[in-house]
């Protein structure tokens, strides 16, 4: 070997060292869905395009994750660079200046492509602290067989009186299908998010202008009865230990004639290698309460975020720019079809004609998200933002304790009498703690 | 004497036995069950018959890496065990063969320490951790076991060492022995079932720890609990995914303990009868 070779060589070993060394790793928390799931797969993608970052994945159970990510950065441990936390948590958590805005997304970055109520839910005084990955309000799924077979015609923006008709005559209890699937099982994000939304159509509100809890007005006693009835006629066995998933199996086997929930279980619904009723499904917005303009404003995000603790600040802002690109879009779609897009994001997406092609439920997608306004959700004036959930630090705790309640109710081991008064005494015992109620 | 045992009671404490420990072992069974089934399936309501699918496994593998967590899950487990004995036998020997006036209230003391729940500590915890640069490492993890189960294993080896008499030990000072020979070549190879059994039991709950191995990890230290914990999904179907990674995680520990049960059975009735 010649000196000039070894100096090659050597200077060669020298250069890949430093390069390594210099290279950058994020540490990224998420939760285990698909998108997410799909998101961690194409990464090589990104540290392709940036050889100097390297990417950790953290996948938790949600609530595992908001521990863990709370814990972290109240003690400053800087272990993560990018959270994957929902809508709710953003503006909480900006406040107490816990996530850093997001300045750095680049000037192809097309913020004003962002649906206007997504960004608004993730947005503290006009900064932005997490961008969307995907997003989803909630609508109504319907068997179109049944419907034609029961002489139905899915309006185009129902009443809940026309669905408690089409579920009442849609159930078929010798064949095993029920009229109606809903959510039953208890938990802020679990029959919370649908009795909220369901309230909300109905008039009705968790707080009024000075934070006092409304469980004693006659619009949750009308919504919580109207619920408890329509699962006693027309829901399947056991529905108050029905969540998301377990609904969305009884769908996918053809037991339910109707199934209101998150707008993005359209595509497991209709995707026929794991739904038998794939081809037979049609979709509606919301139902809304006779004589009531409101439509519940279900919306929901997961969405990427940089916690205050992060040393990589601008690494993860390089990331979160790439992965909630439109340029990601388009990489999903050329790899594994339109159909898996993250939905519910970007105004582009729909208007986008293969998309639109290719995906059946990207239109009444985008009309329940259109139709969501988490900064005016109810119809009398409220002190707090967030459609099916209250964004306050406290709603987790009572959001689950009154959840706990209704489910209850649900499994005929209370009244809607007594469920909405130990709601009402819990919220304003815990309003009262809390300091909302002087 | 021997109390005579009529055929009709032997036949009928076995079905118990059986029934006791089909019932202890069932979730386990179940576990697997699940893992050979689709998600539909999974979710569908309780059946026995699987489809008897391996998708689950194949794509848990193909979603994320065992192989790390499973080598952090060995070395966190083996290493915690080995130095929670070197600290545990001398301080068993001490207690046992040498106890003064405070011996029972600090050995009351060590185990009131497992009483607290573990989260009442997290955050003191977490920043001395972030202090001293031990967040994600496996250095940290194996302190943190080790002290988590020294009270037990200390319990355990004090109860063994009780039952040797102390006449040996002291047999073998009067020939000269050491008070390292002492506890090397006199005292442990007496309790060699007893330290056995206390290992094994401790590489168990090492392996299952599942609290502070999720908390005070991300990715480097990540044992199998962290595993299992990334398959449950907010939305979406898991519980057969989950089942496949839970049994792929159990497996290597009920290989272990099926292989070891004899010394462990043994190891625990130690100084029953005496």
């Amino acid at each position: 070997m010649t000196l000039k070779t070894f100096l090659l060589g050597a200077c060669s070993a020298l250069a890949f060292v430093a390069t390594t060394a210099s290279a950058e790793t994020l540490t990224i928390a998420t939760v285990n869905n698909g998108d997410m799931v799909r998101m961690q797969g194409l990464t090589s993608e990104f540290t392709k395009a940036n050889p100097d970052i390297e990417v950790n994945w953290v996948t938790l159970e949600e609530n595992v994750l908001r521990e863990r990510v709370t814990t972290d950065i109240a003690a400053n441990g800087g272990q993560y660079d990018i959270v994957t936390i929902g809508n709710y948590e953003v503006p909480i958590w900006a406040k107490q200046q816990w996530l850093l805005p997001l300045e750095g997304l680049g000037d192809k970055y097309d913020m004003d492509d962002l649906l206007p109520a997504i960004r608004g839910g993730l947005s503290v005084e006009g900064k932005l602290y997490a961008a969307p990955f995907y997003g989803e309000s909630a609508m109504i799924m319907y068997r179109k067989d049944l419907f034609e077979k029961a002489g139905l015609k899915m309006p185009e923006s129902p009443t809940w009186e026309f669905i408690a008709d089409a579920a009442k005559k849609t159930t078929d209890r010798a064949n095993d299908i029920s009229g109606i699937c809903l959510r039953g099982k208890a938990g802020w994000g679990e029959n919370m998010a649908f009795v909220s939304a369901l309230n909300n159509s109905f008039g009705g509100r968790w707080f009024d202008e000075n934070w006092k809890p409304q469980f004693d007005q006659p619009e949750w006693k009308a919504s919580l009865q109207f619920y408890a009835d329509l699962m006693k006629e027309a829901g399947p066995q056991g529905a108050s230990s029905n969540g998301f998933n377990e609904n969305l199996t009884l769908f996918q086997q053809g037991k339910c004639g109707m199934w209101i929930d998150a707008t993005v279980a359209a595509s497991f619904v209709s995707n026929p290698k794991d739904s038998k009723v794939a081809d037979k499904v049609g979709y509606a917005i919301f139902p809304s309460k006779e004589g009531v303009s409101n439509h519940g404003n279900w919306l929901w995000s997961w969405n990427l975020a940089v916690p205050a603790s992060s040393k990589k600040a601008e690494a993860a802002q390089k990331f979160i720019s790439w992965a909630t690109s439109k340029e990601y879009t388009q990489l999903v779609a050329s790899k594994e079809g339109w159909a898996n897009v993250p939905p519910g994001t970007r105004t582009s997406l729909y208007n986008t004609e293969d998309y639109k092609k290719e995906a059946a439920f990207a239109a009444p997608t985008l009309a329940a998200m259109q139709a969501a306004d988490i900064t005016k959700p109810t119809v009398k004036p409220v002190p707090y933002t967030g459609g099916q959930f209250v964004a306050i630090p406290e709603f987790q705790a009572l959001g689950t304790t009154v959840g706990q309640l209704f489910s209850a109710v649900i499994a005929g081991q209370s009244t809607v009498d007594d469920a909405l008064a130990a709601a009402q005494a819990t919220a304003t015992r815990d309003m009262t703690r809390a300091g909302y109620i002087k | 004497m021997a109390r005579k045992v009529t055929t009709g009671a032997r036949i009928g404490w076995s079905i118990a036995a059986w029934v006791v420990a089909l019932l202890i072992f069932f979730p386990i069974l179940y576990a697997v069950i699940t893992s050979l089934k689709t998600e539909q399936e999974a979710i569908a309501g309780f059946s026995l018959i699987p489809s008897g699918t391996f998708e689950n496994y194949v794509t848990v593998q193909t979603q994320r890496d065992y192989f790390k967590p499973f080598m952090n899950s060995v070395i966190l487990s083996v290493g915690s065990t080995i130095l929670a004995l070197i600290i545990a036998i001398p301080s068993a020997w001490a207690m046992a063969f040498a106890p003064t006036k405070r011996t029972k209230d600090i050995l009351m003391w060590m185990l009131s320490t497992k009483m607290m729940p573990s989260v009442a500590v997290l955050l003191p915890i977490f920043i001395i951790f972030r202090t001293f640069g031990l967040l994600d490492s496996r250095v940290g993890l194996t302190i943190m076991l080790t002290l988590i189960n020294l009270p037990i294993v200390i319990w355990m080896l004090y109860t063994y060492f009780r039952e040797i008499p102390g006449e040996i030990l002291e047999a073998a000072r009067m020939d000269g022995a050491s008070l390292w020979k002492e506890i090397v070549y006199v005292l442990t190879p007496m309790a060699v079932p007893g330290i056995a059994s206390t290992l094994l039991l401790n590489i168990i709950l090492a392996w299952n720890e599942a609290f502070w191995t999720i908390q005070l990890t991300t990715t480097n230290a990540a044992p199998l609990t962290a595993f299992i914990a990334s398959f449950s999904s907010p939305q979406g179907l898991f519980w057969a995914k989950l089942s496949a990674a839970s049994t792929m995680a159990i497996a290597p520990i009920l290989i272990l303990g099926w292989f070891s049960q004899k010394q462990l059975v043994r190891g625990l009735t130690f100084g029953a009868v005496k």
